[in-house]
């Protein structure tokens, strides 16, 4: 492990974006430390979705920095960022699997043909990576004939066979049907377990306040409060992050 | 027979309503078969009553000239079969190698990508025939050493460039019918803009474009005749000649036989991947 002394997993200071002249990150500023496990909450359209995008790259920023582990300048023009997207891994709410490829083929493709593996190194490793979360049998089968919760595992898997130093969720049980919602937050849990450094968007607040190290409340752009689980859910300081917590828990 | 219990496992149907359903179905192939059999008697007599028919059927329809001449149809055609052959592979080729080169994003390509714009825009907005006409008999004109002056060259050449451009077309649309988000999965796994479109865009697209694909070939073997206009005797050619020997059309109509024979199982066969790959699309729609 090269960590750094004191610098933070991930660093975002004063990110600005905005879409057709619509902002939607407004200045924001949020600090990951080295293992910990933070979690984004909000409503829709308040950005959670897009500074994780901006974090791996798939999305540009128009102002402010994003620092992985101290080094390395994610928003800058010199940054290689297939590079970067290495040591990122990120997983989409929507799975986005590769249809044309075997599940094993879908966790394998990215080590042989970005880390240079061997093809037998890369499907012995899949394979281990696939029994790690339960899904030895499937390794065969085409994404089509997954459950969705299969699916979303499989792309857990897929991110983590890259071997990241920070893991991003975006929302990844939003799609779910609620009967399947269960076994991906017990993959994430297992990953937190492993000390892997996270930062999730959820709406699963029960799952926020169980593993979460950090809870950030974002509106409009901005992070509007931030604090341990127990803080913002029992005793959160400001008004619009107590309507929101009221709106979600009913 | 009384029904299962219910939650018993198996598939249970009403004998009653099975036999309904059989009875029903017989009933309407019966009067389909009743309805085009009719149709057809009545095409006919109408047809056979017309004042020219007889006229029409010795110089269209003569048995006599139709066994003299398609013998002759059927050699000439493997001319046909020969370009054809030749030219979908160069055409399939062309048509990606193209349509992959309109995709590329870096500055440095510009001229590639203008290029291959300029192409696609000519060679589509040129009716196939007038390509044929202008490289047929334009570039042996040029009297170039070393090209080679052929019409069968200079005609498949042109058929090659005319549906180059089509199939390049549809090949951009497969491209663009690969959802974005799979690029996105790819390019977050820190594979690069060629690997993403070798291994993860490509293989979903080209898949996605064979149906289109199959009814560019159909197309394809029809238009080989379109290179008798320079000469060489292929299967229409060989028609012109013999009609003209003997003033009487059947030949034309020998030709068309020959050309229908090998396009409906195409046919058939295109609408079959149609139907495959539309049913597999529904059953993957959301991965």
């Amino acid at each position: 492990m090269s960590e750094s002394m004191h610098a933070s997993m991930l660093e975002v200071s004063g990110v600005w974006k905005s879409f057709e002249g619509h902002p939607v990150l407004r200045g924001l500023d949020i600090t990951v430390g080295h293992h910990q496990a933070v979690v984004l909450i909000g409503a829709s359209g308040s950005g959670k979705s897009t500074l994780l995008r901006c974090i791996n790259g798939l999305v540009s920023v128009d102002a402010g920095r994003i620092v992985l582990d101290g080094a390395l300048d994610v928003t800058s023009f010199d940054t290689d960022m297939d590079a970067a997207r290495r040591r990122i891994g990120i997983v989409f709410q929507s799975y986005n699997l590769f249809p044309h490829m075997s599940v094993l083929d879908n966790v394998a493709l990215a080590p042989r043909k970005v880390l240079g593996r061997s093809k037998a190194e890369s499907i012995d490793a899949a394979r281990a990576l696939l029994a790690r979360f339960g899904l030895e049998a499937k390794a065969d089968e085409y994404p089509d004939r997954l459950s969705g919760g299969q699916a979303q595992r499989v792309a857990i898997v897929r991110a983590l066979a890259m071997e990241p130093e920070l893991m991003l969720f975006d929302e990844i049980t939003s799609a779910l049907d609620p009967l399947l919602v269960g076994e991906v937050l017990e993959a994430v849990r297992e990953l937190k377990e492993t000390g892997l450094t996270l930062l999730m968007a959820t709406h699963e607040m029960g799952f926020a306040r169980e593993v979460a190290d950090k809870v950030c409340f974002l509106k409009d752009g901005i992070v509007l409060e931030q604090g341990t689980p127990e803080v913002i859910f029992s005793a959160p300081e400001r008004e619009e992050t107590r309507e929101f917590l009221a709106r979600v828990l009913g | 027979m009384n029904a299962p219990s219910p939650g018993t496992e198996v598939a249970y149907v009403d004998p009653q309503r099975r036999a309904l359903v059989r009875q029903r179905a017989r009933r309407n192939a019966l009067v389909g078969m009743a309805s085009l059999i009719g149709f057809v008697i009545v095409i006919s007599v109408i047809v056979s009553r017309t004042p020219g028919w007889p006229v029409v059927q010795e110089t269209f329809f003569n048995g006599e000239e139709f066994v003299k001449t398609f013998p002759g149809l059927l050699s000439a055609f493997m001319l046909n079969v020969r370009i054809f052959v030749i030219a979908e592979p160069l055409i399939l080729i062309l048509g990606l190698l193209v349509a992959l080169a309109r995709t590329l994003q870096s500055p440095i390509f510009l001229p590639v990508r203008v290029i291959a714009t300029l192409y696609v825009d000519i060679f589509r907005g040129i009716p196939t025939i007038l390509v044929i006409f202008l490289l047929g008999f334009g570039i042996p004109a040029l009297r170039l050493t070393g090209v080679p002056n052929g019409a069968i060259f200079w005609g498949t050449a042109a058929l090659v460039l005319s549906y180059g451009a089509y199939v390049a077309e549809v090949f951009r649309a497969g491209i663009g019918s690969v959802h974005p988000s799979q690029q996105m999965a790819s390019r977050s796994l820190g594979l690069s803009s060629w690997q993403t479109n070798r291994y993860v865009v490509l293989p979903q697209a080209i898949r996605n474009v064979i149906p289109p694909l199959l009814n560019d070939f159909i197309s394809l073997q029809k238009d080989t005749a379109l290179v008798a206009v320079l000469g060489p005797i292929e299967v229409l050619r060989q028609a012109q000649i013999d009609t003209s020997s003997s003033f009487n059309y059947t030949p034309y109509v020998g030709a068309a036989l020959i050309f229908i024979a090998l396009t409906i199982p195409m046919t058939r066969f295109a609408d079959w991947v149609q139907e495959r790959s539309s049913r597999r699309r529904r059953a993957g729609s959301d991965s």
